[in-house]
């Protein structure tokens, strides 16, 4: 897991909001235009001068591309177990128990079936906002029943990625949740159930190297970050500066690793119809 | 005698040396109950700090320079092994080796990461660390196996895939989420066995089966202590606290039931004899394959999917 910055990025968002007192104002870390959070509501959390996507969570993904109030929400009380008895600078149990403060969400992922132009389909959506986006016991088994409740109802399985790798405090259970999720996924296509990736800002580690990577169809937001290492271990190996637009969706696109790039605006009409082809 | 020396060991090799020079004594002086009690001591020495090493101790012997690889188990284990290379699309991978071997009457395909000993073969084989198609030659050998009905032993032991640029053009994520996916699904006997150092995805990359494996002194988590102390505290110096919060060694994940065995190693560390370690490793593989062998595929694929579902531990 990697808490990296781009340096283009690197403009923390605390000086951002003292400039700004109210709150009510982000700047664009694409361009710097200064956006009024209506404004970036009503485009989706993009930016309308340089279509920069600002990182959104669960909530918003699901008013984006979901039917209205379609969604339903499974296993939304899992936390947590904290089964190593982790403890770096602080405890992971603390650690969890800030962030569900903090966040008001239970776990870095979002589960449940929800519509779409009247398709059900099971829907799963990471949260960055939780500890990186960092799977762990929690994030592998509530993807695995929402791949699992595709596979009973013969539904589509969607999966919305934005994620830094895997969570270093739960040690091997997090590294094992890429298998558990990744053999869920066999299965269902087994079943010749389609499954669609999206991949958002950032989404790297374990993730990627596993469902992220396994769709019948990849999609990526414009310009994300996305690959397996961070850019801050790559270039500590390689002792050099990273290319210019390296590891991201653009990136990928070029290499074949996705099938396409979509603006947020157009996601949704592009699962309406691919899910004519698929479902 | 060894010529890597561990700093916890220091104190057995101080010992054994003096046993050396008393030796040479001994022939014109009467001391052979001073060696003989000398021994002993080193004996007990030995037992006490081996039975209780630390989580970073064990990493250190997982990552002990002489400690021996897939090559040197294939070598030692097996007889007839044809090695097969490449992975039809890109390039021949020198970190991942594999190819059917016979381990006495079990006809097996046997693939593992595989380190240097000396600066050039470890740049040769990079280090241990996968590129894309070290991952996918390792499938296509085991698709191979699958076609012909083989057995598949897999063996871990790297310190991660690789980090470098044309890893990641060439998809080093789909690389490893495609080995985890098609092995889940494999219609043959998999036995994993972790011979060294398990590092994360690199490792899990060819580590899906229907028996895990560990020998005594490997390390098998989602990232090294080292990387974890640079992460979590902030800075390298924190690797011993690391090794010890990731909870990282065989006991530790067989306590997990995220490994099904120990394997034991000599006393002092599978390096100190590789005979002796891989005939133990080559009974343990006979016995689970054995075993394995007798239930039928979809019994098999059953089986392992159940395993990996019940990984994790979470509150509801
Ligand atoms: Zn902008």
């Amino acid at each position: 897991m990697a808490w990296f910055k781009r340096s283009k990025e690197n403009i923390a968002s605390d000086s951002v909001k003292m400039e700004l007192p109210d709150g009510l104002w982000e700047k664009c870390p694409g361009c710097g235009e200064i956006i009024h959070k209506k404004q970036l509501e009503t485009y989706l959390w993009t930016c309308t001068k340089c279509d920069h996507h600002f990182r959104i969570g669960s909530q918003e993904y699901i008013s984006i591309l979901l039917d209205k109030a379609s969604f339903k929400e499974y296993d939304k009380k899992m936390r947590s177990a904290d089964p190593l008895d982790f403890v770096d600078s602080k405890k992971y149990t603390e650690r969890v128990s800030d962030t569900i403060k903090k966040t008001g969400l239970n776990d870095a992922v979002r589960t449940g079936i929800g519509k779409i132009h009247d398709k059900e389909v099971s829907f799963a959506c990471m949260d960055f906002s939780f500890i990186g986006g960092s799977m762990g016991s929690v994030v592998g088994e509530k993807i695995s029943r929402a791949i699992d409740r595709a596979y009973k109802n013969k539904i589509p399985m969607i999966i919305i990625s934005s994620s830094g790798g895997a969570r270093m405090m739960e040690g091997a259970f997090s590294l094992m949740q890429m298998a558990k999720t990744s053999s869920r996924l066999a299965r269902l296509a087994e079943a010749k159930l389609p499954y669609i990736s999206i991949l958002t800002d950032p989404t790297t580690g374990g993730t990627t190297a596993s469902y992220a990577m396994l769709g019948d169809i990849i999609i990526a937001e414009p310009k994300a970050l996305i690959g397996f290492a961070g850019p801050r271990v790559i270039k500590q190996t390689i002792g050099k500066d990273l290319p210019e637009g390296f590891q991201t969706s653009e990136f990928l696109l070029e290499n074949g690793f996705v099938d396409f790039i979509v603006h947020r605006k157009d996601m949704r009409s592009k699962l309406i119809t691919l899910l004519e082809y698929l479902a | 005698m060894n010529k890597t020396v561990l700093e916890f060991e220091k104190p057995i090799l101080d010992l054994e040396n003096k046993i050396v020079e008393m030796r040479k004594y001994s022939e014109v002086l009467d001391i052979d109950d001073e060696i003989v009690k000398l021994e002993r001591k080193v004996q007990k020495l030995k037992e006490n700090v081996y039975n209780n090493l630390t989580r970073w101790q064990k990493v250190q012997i997982a990552r002990h320079p002489e400690r021996p690889y897939t090559l040197d188990y294939i070598e030692l284990m097996t007889k007839d092994f044809v090695e097969l290379h490449g992975d039809r699309l890109c390039k021949d991978d020198k970190s991942i080796v594999g190819g059917f071997a016979k381990l006495d009457e079990y006809k097996v395909m046997i693939i593992g990461h595989q380190k240097g000993r000396d600066t050039k073969s470890n740049v040769y084989r990079n280090f241990g660390m996968p590129n894309p198609e070290g991952y996918r030659k390792a499938l296509r050998l085991m698709k191979l196996a699958e076609k012909f009905d083989t057995p598949i032993i897999t063996m871990l032991d790297t310190p991660g895939a690789y980090p470098g640029l044309e890893a990641e053009q060439r998809g080093q994520a789909e690389a490893i989420a495609r080995n985890l996916f098609e092995m889940s699904k494999l219609k043959v006997p998999i036995v994993v066995v972790i011979i060294g150092e398990g590092a994360s995805g690199g490792a899990l990359g060819i580590g899906v089966g229907d028996r895990i494996l560990m020998l005594e002194n490997c390390w098998y988590s989602v990232i090294s202590p080292e990387s974890c102390s640079s992460i979590l505290w902030k800075s390298w110096d924190f690797k011993e606290q690391a090794a010890e919060a990731l909870r990282l060694t065989a006991i530790d994940l067989l306590r997990q039931k995220i490994i099904d065995r120990i394997v034991h190693e000599p006393l002092g560390g599978a390096h100190t004899n590789p005979p002796a370690m891989a005939a133990h490793l080559k009974m343990v593989l006979k016995e689970e394959l054995s075993q394995l062998v007798k239930l039928k595929p979809d019994k098999l694929v059953d089986n392992r999917y159940e395993k990996f579902a019940r990984m994790g531990v979470f509150n509801e």
